[in-house]
């Protein structure tokens, strides 16, 4: 298991010695070893402290287990009562990191998220995991301090005016005017980022609120008058729904992340397979329909399975599960599945329509749906109404015959990436979680591992955020101690944020990352050996030709196992190395030919009709088939 | 394209303007006038917004206004059912020989002088936009020296109030 460090050590000794000491306040004492309930019922009553005290009793309260973070003058308050806590604190070495590790605790475990970060360039260094986390909706709070409240607006040292700039890129965010609101605003907090549609809520508090005294109870009522999210939908459009899922001859369930934001796998599997109607799942949903299921047709979109594009292209009828038409799903929107009726289900109303018409707008959670779907489609089926998809199926399964994901080895004899993720993927098995950075390895990461669980692939799909892979991992480790996790990155990706590897290796969080180094920006050379003449501008890292940085001597400075696999005979032993050693994190440098490209592809901007298996190779349709 | 005016009930609560015309912005849509106030209930405020904008994306705008968290509700005013008036102050020449003629046009538009100086007038007018307009095009004739326009205000008409219901009274 996780090799213990001093810091991990220290922190369970502070642990221990809170929990024994009878100085402690008793009801302090009480919340401690109160066994994990809801925390609203948690009550505590009004007891003077701090503010700073106040903000970490109310996490304690929210339940909390871990956050990270980095100290700084203005939240300075917050760490004295922090290093009393039952909260683990994970001190990062970079905020960025320690926003993508909420990130990646939070999509790993289906909790709040939780970093913390000083005033003015901790809370900008916040900036880039905030619009990440938004992108893709996932709930996280961040929690940052502020300069006094008599210095804001002086330009005071350290200052930035954190909640004007993160305004377009949190689900909502809050400047604490006093510390009596402090449990109230975390309450809320906590709330808003995990219901309705999930997202990041940034708390900022000015240093003079963490320092006045307060009191603090438990639970504090909320006060969110204009946030009232619609989780049921409406019977009459679900009816609708179930009814042309009924008649539809060439339908297919396109599910989003949604469903996984939902807990609706399950459902969505029995609503498939009641139906058997076909299902692609989205870059953000991998995961939420096993990639092995015959109904499977892959991913859709820019990258997605030529089975997976025609699919939606020439469907009759699209039933949009928690998905939001992106542009890299759609292509060039207006000849998006041009003969499709669309049923758009989301719980959040903006999206519906926002991208494509819809024919039946459904408000709601995924589970909601779903259930409610099951049982309308029952019902259609127990009056006699079902849909012949035998034609349909015969069609896509002559695609998936004829286009099956695949790849050619490098001609000049260099390391196949496509080989080295299969692989992975293969001897890492289906429990592990694998998280990406952004660009070639990501693509390939979706395509090349086959996810047949929930919560077991994340990555930065909306926001595209390179440097998003290790310190996500970490965050994802952290939530799943006992689970397997690996970070597939690219030599560009990793050159962004592997610092938080000291973190790791500190804080005994044995991730295992895989980093798939062509020695260049990979995804940006493809477009210029595409788009631009193969002039390969700005592209080339130096990790190949210089060998800089070494990222196997990289690696063991940052206190982790590195380990380098240069041919296809060593990949498997590699591999199998790597997954021996638990007690450190483990970094595999698999140096990769540059001259891979992801396929199939459909090139920005144009429709999805103009997809390419592979560079020169148009899929020939039968157009009498469809 | 065509002007709807927007009813949003807000929280009041400080910097929920800079969301509400921070949208606006980054969704791309232009703001032709904006009021702000107190309703009758002093935690709620009311933004009155004139937009030009297709039914479609204004549809999105609304849905994304409801998103955020401080806005209460949103109601369009149908211009048939509804009061809307803008406020306007105006400086025009008016020296002796014109002054007589000013104060005519001041009349006929039901307009009020508010301030005397000896070559100036200053007016006060409320109304509907049109009014105003044309109000201006009269006066553009004696010589506008300055002007200063309130953002539009509207309410329905009858005995509706769109500031009933569970989540206003709440707040």
């Amino acid at each position: 298991m996780t090799r213990p460090t001093p810091e991990t050590l220290a922190h369970t000794a502070r642990r221990a010695r809170a929990a024994a000491d009878p100085t402690v306040d008793a009801d302090q004492a009480a919340t401690r070893t109160a066994t994990p309930a809801v925390p609203a019922v948690r009550p505590a009553a009004a007891t003077p402290i701090s503010g700073a005290s106040s903000l970490v009793r109310s996490l304690e309260a929210l339940e909390v287990d871990v956050v990270f973070g980095i100290p700084g003058g203005a939240i300075l308050p917050a760490y004295d009562p922090l290093y009393d806590s039952t909260v683990r604190h994970i001190l990062v070495r970079h905020e960025q990191g320690a926003g993508h590790a909420a990130t990646g605790y939070a999509q790993a475990t289906g909790k709040v998220g939780v970093c913390i970060a000083t005033s003015g360039p901790g809370a900008t260094n916040l900036v880039t995991p905030i619009a990440d986390a938004y992108m893709d909706s996932v709930a996280m709070v961040a929690i940052t301090g502020q300069v006094a409240s008599p210095l804001i607006g002086t330009d005071g040292f350290q200052e930035a005016d954190i909640q004007g700039i993160t305004l377009p890129i949190t689900k909502h965010n809050f400047l604490v005017q006093n510390a009596e609101e402090i449990p109230r605003v975390l309450a809320e907090a906590f709330h808003l980022a995990s219901s309705g549609r999930p997202g990041p809520v940034l708390v900022d508090i000015p240093k003079d609120v963490l320092q006045a005294s307060t009191t603090f109870s438990w639970p504090p009522t909320l006060d969110l008058p204009g946030y009232r999210p619609t989780l049921h939908p409406h019977g009459k459009q679900i009816r609708e729904a179930a009814r042309l899922m009924a008649a539809a001859r060439r339908p297919v369930l396109y599910v989003g992340g949604g469903v996984l934001k939902a807990g609706a796998t399950d459902g969505l599997r029995r609503l498939a397979e009641l139906t058997g109607i076909p299902v692609v799942t989205t870059l953000m949903a991998l995961g939420a329909f096993p990639d092995s299921h015959q109904q499977h047709l892959g991913m859709p979109g820019m990258h997605g399975t030529v089975a997976a594009v025609y699919g939606l292209q020439k469907a009759d009828l699209i039933v949009a599960l928690g998905a939001r038409f992106d542009d890299r799903v759609t292509g060039k929107l207006d000849s998006f599945a041009p003969d499709a009726a669309v049923v758009h289900a989301d719980i959040d109303p903006a999206e519906i329509g926002k991208n494509r018409h819809v024919d039946v707008p459904i408000v709601g959670d995924a589970k909601h749906v779903i259930d409610e779907l099951i049982a309308a489609v029952t019902a259609e089926r127990s009056a006699g109404r079902t849909a012949d998809l035998g034609d349909w199926w015969t069609q896509l399964d002559d695609l998936r015959n004829r286009y099956p994901l695949g790849y050619d080895e490098p001609v000049d004899g260099t390391l196949s990436p496509q080989y080295v993720i299969k692989r992975l993927g293969e001897i890492v098995g289906p429990d592990a979680i694998f998280v990406a950075g952004v660009g070639q390895h990501q693509m390939w990461a979706s395509q090349f591992i086959s996810y047949e669980k929930p919560y077991t692939w994340l990555n930065s799909g909306g926001l595209g955020t390179m440097g998003y892979a290790v310190p996500a991992a970490m965050g994802a480790k952290v939530g799943k101690p006992d689970t397997v996790v690996w970070a597939v990155d690219g030599d560009g990706c990793f050159q962004m944020t592997n610092q938080e590897l000291a973190t790791c290796a500190l804080e005994g969080i044995p991730v295992k990352i895989a980093v798939i180094n062509n020695g260049n920006l990979g995804m940006v050379r493809q477009w210029q050996t595409l788009f631009y003449n193969e002039r390969y501008s700005n592209t080339e890292l130096g990790t190949h030709k210089h060998r800089i940085p070494d990222f196997v001597k990289l690696a063991e400075a940052l206190g982790c196992v590195g380990l380098r696999c240069e041919s296809a005979d060593d990949v498997d032993k590699t591999i199998a190395a790597a997954m021996e050693i638990n007690d450190a994190p483990v970094v595999i440098d698999f140096v990769v030919g540059k001259d891979a490209m992801v396929w199939p592809m459909v090139a920005a901007g144009t429709s999805n009709d103009e997809i390419m298996f592979a560079r020169g190779v148009r899929p020939a349709f039968d157009e009498d088939d469809i | 394209m065509t002007m709807h005016t927007l009813s949003v009930l807000v929280e009041n609560k400080p910097g929920v303007l800079a969301r509400v015309s921070g949208l606006f912005s980054r969704r791309g849509f232009n703001i032709d006038s904006l009021a702000v106030g107190e309703t009758e209930n002093p935690d709620v405020s009311r933004i009155t917004i004139v937009v030009n904008a297709e039914s479609s994306p204004l549809e999105q705008v609304t849905k994304q206004l409801n998103k955020l968290v401080n806005v209460l509700k949103i109601v369009e005013l149908d211009p048939q059912v509804s009061v809307a008036r803008e406020l306007l102050l105006v400086k025009v020449r008016a020296d002796r020989s014109a002054r007589s003629q000013v104060l005519e046009t001041v009349n006929l538009f039901r307009a009020r002088v508010v301030d005397v100086a000896p070559d100036t007038l200053t007016i006060e007018a409320t109304g509907t936009p049109d009014k105003l307009d044309a109000l201006l095009r009269d006066l553009e004739a004696f010589g506008i020296k300055e002007m200063v326009q309130s953002g539009l205000v509207a309410i329905g008409r009858g005995s509706r109030s769109i500031t009933a219901g569970p989540a206003l009274r709440a707040a």
